[in-house]
C-alpha cells in the first residue's frame, strides 16, 4: 500500500497526537508534570546520553509540547520541530544554536522590530554583527555575503512592510555559499505557505499569532527541514563533540534532525524558554481550526483591500493579494489558492489621505482612525480572531530609528489592520465610520 | 524498497535477533547508540566487529559467518562501498533483513537482497524507526508521519 499523504486540513488535526498509550484519551492529555520518573538507574544514564528517546524533564520536552511540535513540523513539511515560550524565543532558539562569536548574519530589513532588536542590538553584543538588505532584491543578498557569514534570516511575508520573499532565489543565495536561510513563516502560517519546499532549512513561528489564533497564549515553534548538509565544513558545532552536551556529535547521531536535537539539548536546555503544557496544548485547540479560519481571514482582508483602494479616503493600501500588488504574480507561486486566488493572510497596511499633503496630517488622520474604531482593537498582536489595528512608527517598531523604520517597510502614515473573522459587512461598517471620523 | 510505515513495523516486529555489522565499542558512537537502543526493546545483538571481543555485554564476532546463532536482520554499520559482501553474507546465513544504515546506500547490496527475498532498507537508522513507529522520536519533536486513532502500545 502507497504510503498517505494527508492534507493540511487532515495534519491540523491528526498529527504529533495519537490516543494517549496509557489512557486511551482521544483528546490530547495535559501532562502538567516538571518531571518523569526513570525506570532505573540504567534508563535514566540511557536518556540523559540521548541512547534512548522519552522524557527527563519538561524544560527539555514534555508529551503535551510535543504534540505541538510535531504537528507544525508534519504542517511545515520539515522533519522534527522545537516549541519555546514565544516566537522571540524560538527566533533566538535557532540562531543562538547556529551562531557564536564573530559570526556574520545576512537578514532582511524588513523585518518585525523585535526581529531587527534582536539581531541589531542583541545579538551584536555577543559579537555576531549583522547586515541588513532589501528583502525584495536576492542579489542585496548575495552582495551582503562574507566568508563568516553563517545564516540568512528573512520574513516570507514581511510583519508588517507585507514584502514578499522570493524563497527559492534567497535560498539560492544562501547555499550557493553553505549556509542555512532562516525563513519566519508567521504571517502566512503553515497552511498558506510552506517556505521548506522552496528551499528554506529552517522554518521559525511565532505561534502566538495564527496558529494559535484566538489571541490568548504565546509560543513558538522552529521547524528544521531535515536537508541542510551540516557536514559542509562551516558548522562545527554540528559535527564536532559538543562541549555543550558531553561529546554528542550532533550531526553524525540524529542525521536530518540533528539540528532540532542540538537546539534542544545545548540551546533551549540552558537558557530555559520552554513552553508550558497548558501553553502548547492551547496553541493546539487554535491548530485544529487553522485552514478554517485562514480561508476566512484571506477572503475579508482582499474584501477590505478592495474597500480601501477604492475609497478616496484613503492614500494607498498594501495587500499582496490584490491582483494589481506589483508581487502578486510572486505570491501566486508561493501561497495557497484561497478562493481561486493567492491567499495573502490577514494582514494588510494603508495610509488615510490628510487634507494637508505633510506627513503629520497623515500620521495624525491614522492615529485619529485607530481611536475611533469601535470593536477593531488597539493593541499590537496579529493573527487573532478579532480585527487588529495599529500604528506601527508610533508603537512596534518605535525603537528603530527613521532610517530603520524604513528599512522595515514602516511608513509614518502607516495603519497595520489584521483582519479577523467577525462578519466583512460588519468590518467594512466600523472602517468606513473610522474613517469619516477621522477625516472629520 | 519496503518504506512505508507497515513494512517498517513488521520488519521491526518479526526480526528479533540483529546483528550490528561494525558496531563501536565507544558509547558516543552512533552504532553504540543505536545497538544500544535496540537491546533496552527488547532485542537481541549480536556485535559484529573484528577489532573488539565484546560489546554491550554480548560476545562480538569478526563476521557474520562466524556467527553460531540464527539472525533476523544484518543491520550495517560500513561504508558503502563495503556492504556487497555484507549483502552476500547476509543472504548465505538466511537473515530477513539487509538494513543500511543513515548514508549507506549500496544499490547493488540492496538489488541482491531483495533478488534473494530479503527486505532491504537503505539510508535509515533502525533506532530511529523503531522510535519513529512504536513510540519515542515522538517526544523528540520528530514529524514521524504516523496518522491514527489507534493508541500507541
Amino acid at each position: 500500500m502507497e504510503e498517505r499523504r494527508f492534507q493540511p486540513e487532515t495534519l491540523a488535526i491528526h498529527a504529533g497526537q495519537i490516543p494517549d498509550a496509557a489512557t486511551g484519551a482521544r483528546a490530547l492529555p495535559i501532562y502538567q508534570t516538571t518531571s518523569f520518573v526513570f525506570d532505573s538507574a540504567e534508563h535514566a544514564a540511557s536518556l540523559f546520553n540521548l541512547q534512548t528517546f522519552g522524557n527527563v524533564y519538561s524544560r527539555l520536552s514534555n508529551p503535551t509540547v510535543a504534540a505541538l511540535e510535531e504537528r507544525v513540523a508534519a504542517l511545515e513539511g520539515g522533519r522534527a520541530g522545537l516549541a519555546s515560550a514565544s516566537g522571540m524565543a524560538s527566533e533566538a532558539m535557532a540562531l543562538m544554536t547556529l551562531l557564536e562569536q564573530g559570526d556574520h548574519v545576512v537578514a532582511a530589513g524588513a523585518l518585525y522590530g523585535g526581529s531587527v532588536s534582536m539581531l541589531a542590538v542583541n545579538l551584536k553584543k555577543l559579537g555576531i554583527e549583522t547586515s541588513f538588505v532589501d528583502a525584495g532584491s536576492a542579489d542585496a543578498f548575495a552582495a551582503a555575503m562574507r566568508p563568516n557569514t553563517r545564516a540568512v534570516f528573512a520574513e516570507s511575508l514581511g510583519n508588517p512592510s507585507l514584502q514578499v520573499l522570493d524563497i527559492a532565489a534567497v535560498a539560492d543565495v544562501a547555499h550557493a555559499h553553505g549556509v542555512p536561510l532562516i525563513v519566519d513563516n508567521t504571517v502566512p502560517s503553515p497552511f498558506l505557505c510552506n517556505p521548506i519546499r522552496f528551499g528554506a532549512d529552517i522554518v521559525v513561528h511565532s505561534a502566538t499569532k495564527y496558529l494559535a489564533g484566538h489571541g490568548t497564549t504565546l509560543g513558538g515553534v522552529i521547524v528544521e527541514s531535515g536537508k541542510f548538509p551540516w557536514d559542509n565544513g562551516k558548522f562545527p558545532g554540528m559535527t564536532e563533540p559538543s562541549s555543550g552536551y558531553h561529546g554528542v556529535r550532533f550531526f553524525e547521531t540524529f542525521g536530518d534532525f540533528g539540528f532540532t536535537m542540538r537546539a534542544r539539548m545545548e540551546t533551549l536546555r540552558v537558557y530555559g524558554a520552554a513552553l508550558a503544557p497548558t501553553s502548547a496544548w492551547q496553541i493546539l485547540q487554535g491548530v485544529e481550526t487553522l485552514p478554517l479560519r485562514m480561508e476566512r481571514h484571506c477572503r475579508n482582508a482582499l474584501a477590505v483591500a478592495r474597500y480601501l483602494r477604492d475609497d478616496r479616503r484613503v492614500a494607498w493600501v498594501n495587500y499582496p493579494g490584490l491582483p494589481d500588488h506589483e508581487q502578486h504574480a510572486l505570491l501566486a507561486r508561493q501561497m495557497r489558492e484561497v478562493d481561486g486566488t493567492a491567499g495573502a493572510s490577514g494582514l494588510l497596511a494603508f495610509g488615510i489621505r490628510a487634507g494637508a499633503a505633510d506627513a503629520g496630517a497623515s500620521q495624525a488622520a491614522g492615529v485619529r482612525f485607530i481611536e475611533a474604531a469601535q470593536f477593531m482593537s488597539h493593541l499590537a498582536n496579529i493573527g487573532d480572531t478579532r480585527t487588529l489595528i495599529i500604528h506601527p512608527a508610533s508603537t512596534t517598531h518605535r525603537q528603530l530609528d527613521a532610517a530603520q523604520q524604513r528599512a522595515a517597510g514602516v511608513l509614518p502614515d502607516m495603519v497595520r489592520m489584521s483582519v479577523g473573522l467577525e462578519h466583512i459587512d460588519d468590518i467594512l461598517w466600523d472602517i468606513d465610520q473610522a474613517l469619516a471620523q477621522a477625516h472629520a | 524498497m519496503p518504506d512505508t510505515i507497515t513494512a517498517l513495523r513488521r520488519i521491526l516486529r518479526d526480526c528479533r535477533t540483529i546483528a550490528v555489522v561494525g558496531v563501536s565499542p565507544d558509547w558516543h558512537r552512533p552504532s553504540h547508540f543505536a545497538a544500544k537502543y535496540l537491546q533496552a526493546h527488547g532485542y537481541r545483538i549480536i556485535p559484529v566487529n573484528p577489532r573488539c571481543d565484546e560489546v554491550l555485554g554480548e560476545r562480538c564476532y569478526p563476521s557474520l559467518l562466524e556467527v553460531p546463532d540464527a539472525i533476523d536482520m544484518v543491520d550495517v554499520f560500513r561504508r558503502t562501498d563495503d556492504v556487497l559482501p555484507i549483502a552476500r553474507q547476509a543472504i548465505e546465513i538466511k537473515a530477513r533483513c539487509l538494513w543500511q544504515q543513515i548514508g549507506v546506500l549500496n544499490l547493488d547490496a540492496d538489488r541482491l537482497a531483495r533478488a534473494a527475498g530479503l527486505d532491504s532498507v537503505m539510508n535509515r537508522c533502525v533506532k530511529i524507526e523503531h522510535a519513529r513507529l512504536f513510540g519515542g522520536l515522538h517526544w523528540a519533536g520528530v514529524n514521524t508521519g504516523v496518522i491514527s486513532a489507534t493508541r500507541a502500545h
